[in-house]
């Protein structure tokens, strides 16, 4: 009796031994793994404190002496950073809410009114979600050139200002909610406006959340467009700002990784802030940060 | 007085019958012109840029234009042009690899990560956070990053293969041979967190007394993870595999970024987008542009559809 407990007793202490043997190695292993993905960073921040000759350096230098930062003022002075992130911050803001007022409409319409022909035209409207936006590119900007918005802030915008998928998100979410607040608020004598402002966009705002953190991180990392429409430099967006700075500074790695640091420190803060959010958002949805 | 007292009754009793009835006449009736008031911003854009985008791709497909003089027909003419042009081949190769690259790499590492942070260990929001950082960093300028990180003169992999006694280190976006590679070893370090992210998601419905009775019956953590976690998050492997094929054959921004524009030395990255983009708005071949539109398209559809068959080998639903 005593002698099978203390079998018990040693395997529950061996068992228990090696899961803390397991955990350390993991341990190790995601902390190895987290050095990879992050030392990309690390690199980029002090290459940017360097000057060219500590960078021409034979050994990499994760924590330079003496730091310096003439590569942001050269930066700033030669290119109009704060313009480039006015311009994304407008074209972003614009469409994340133009995006949320037409998609939850739009949802609305989908998930609660009763009109002929709703279910074919949201199968169609669905199945447009199969086909890659770069099979519309050229239409868009044929359009775009044809409403002389080439090179505008209207010309970024426009193709976003709607979006299948954030429409397709939230019509998921607005069948979820429950019908008995619509329906007492019908008695009462509510219109569909009225249901829609007041009871649905409410009760829906997780999911609001989610559209507005997936369609701002896409609109603000967006390239292949706005390297489409915008000629003029004053017009160009974060991403796209990174084409002038290779064009100004070719191999001039200081420059080159202030620019860099400039444009994804913000990104990321706001991203440590919200990761919650963030990761929730992806999560939930598959999608995001294209 | 007393004659009004009825007619008011009356009153509420219709007003009453009319209330009550409203949710039947709704139905009968329908909301169609409330529909056509809530659906008309949205469909205005999508019908613009959506439908009308998708259906000129394939006429201007059929045709000549240079935006300069007015298109002629051409019927398939630009589609036969495409097969028969190296370049195009070579596109399509390079964006293959790279997927057949990126996506198991990205999806087992992710998976791996996934598995690791799911064991609660103190830090793992920390942990998470940073995994997923790369995935939500601006491509262009994580491209940027990566482009000194690959140089090969001073740049961060070099300088430590030089100290490990690596003479001759791979000269990367420089080489034909080493730019895939490169691009392959970006798409892997940003994909990691998306996978990652989705699995922390699959891993929780794995349901823990499933595991604890497996580990009574004798299971190893290996005949565990094959037997009980990988069949019931077999699902999100799938999603997992199906999207980031689909991002994947899109990829452009980093290939451009990373050879500032030239898609590596003699096309070593250039990618199927990389080639509509150049035919359309470099050699102002519309035409040509939008066949190679439709190409992507039908590439990545017969992708998912390839790998939604094959799901029937190996996913399984409860």
């Amino acid at each position: 009796m005593s002698s099978s407990g203390a079998v018990i007793h040693r395997t529950a202490r061996g068992r228990r031994l090696r899961h803390v043997a397991v955990d350390a190695v993991v341990y190790v292993l995601l902390l190895i793994g987290l050095l990879s993905v992050i030392l990309p960073f690390v690199y980029m921040v002090s290459s940017s404190l360097e000057t060219a000759v500590q960078i021409g350096s034979l050994t990499p230098q994760f924590v330079p002496s003496p730091l310096t930062w003439t590569n942001y003022q050269q930066v700033a002075r030669e290119l109009p950073i704060a313009r480039f992130y006015l311009n994304s911050a407008i074209v972003s803001i614009i469409i994340t809410v133009a995006q949320l007022l037409t998609a939850s409409m739009a949802a609305y319409a989908f998930a609660r009114l009763r009109f002929r022909g709703r279910s074919t035209l949201f199968a169609l409207y669905l199945g447009t979600l199969i086909i890659p936006s770069q099979v519309t590119l050229i239409p868009n900007y044929l359009i775009v050139r044809e409403l002389h918005w080439h090179d505008t802030y209207a010309g970024l915008i426009a193709p976003f200002v709607v979006s299948v998928f954030s429409t397709f998100l939230l019509r998921q979410f607005f069948l979820t909610i429950p019908t008995d607040y619509e329906d007492a608020a019908r008695i009462d004598g509510a219109n569909h406006w009225q249901i829609y402002t007041r009871i649905i966009l409410p009760l829906a705002r997780p999911a609001l959340a989610t559209v507005v953190i997936l369609t701002f991180l896409a609109s603000w990392n967006n390239f292949l467009w706005p390297l489409v429409v915008i000629d003029s430099p004053s017009l160009k967006t974060v991403p796209l700002s990174v084409t002038a700075y290779q064009d100004q500074f070719a191999i001039a790695w200081g420059p080159l990784m202030a620019a860099a640091t400039l444009s994804l420190l913000p990104v990321l803060i706001v991203y440590v802030l919200m990761q919650k959010y963030v990761v929730e958002g992806i999560a939930l949805s598959g999608q995001g940060g294209r | 007085m007393r004659p009004f007292a009825p007619s008011i009754e009356r009153l509420q009793v219709s007003m009453a019958r009319r209330r009550s009835s409203r949710p039947g006449e709704h139905r009968k009736r329908g909301d169609g012109r409330a529909a056509i008031l809530f659906l008309l911003p949205d469909f205005v854009g999508f019908f613009v840029f959506t439908l009308l985008g998708v259906i000129g791709t394939l006429v201007i497909s059929f045709t000549h234009w240079d935006l300069v003089r007015a298109p002629t027909w051409l019927g398939l003419e630009n589609y036969r042009t495409l097969a028969g042009d190296p370049l195009f081949w070579q596109v399509v190769k390079n964006t293959a690899s790279y997927t057949v690259a990126v996506v198991p790499i990205s999806t087992a590492l992710g998976l791996l990560v996934a598995l690791g942070l799911n064991r609660r260990l103190p830090g793992t929001v920390v942990l998470r956070t940073a995994y997923f950082a790369p995935f939500i960093t601006t491509l262009a300028s994580a491209a940027l990053m990566w482009q000194w990180i690959f140089d090969p003169n001073r740049g961060l992999i070099d300088s430590y293969l030089y100290m490990l006694g690596v003479s001759n280190p791979p000269a990367w976006l420089n080489s034909s041979v080493w730019a895939m590679p490169a691009l392959i070893i970006f798409g892997v370090w940003r994909q990691i967190g998306f996978s990652m992210v989705l699995f922390l998601a699959g891993l929780q419905s794995v349901p823990r007394p499933l595991l604890e009775a497996a580990t009574v019956d004798g299971a190893n953590a290996w005949q565990r993870f094959r037997s009980v976690t990988f069949p019931m998050i077999s699902p999100t492997t799938l999603f997992v595999v199906i999207i980031s094929t689909i991002g994947s054959f899109q990829l452009f921004d980093q290939a451009f970024v990373l050879t500032s524009g030239r898609f590596g030395p003699d096309n070593a990255t250039n990618t199927l987008v990389g080639y509509l983009y150049q035919k359309a708005f470099v050699d102002l071949n519309m035409g040509e542009a939008s066949a190679t539109a439709w190409a992507l398209f039908i590439i990545i559809f017969a992708a998912t559809i390839i790998q939604l068959v094959a799901q029937r080998r190996w996913v399984h639903y409860e």
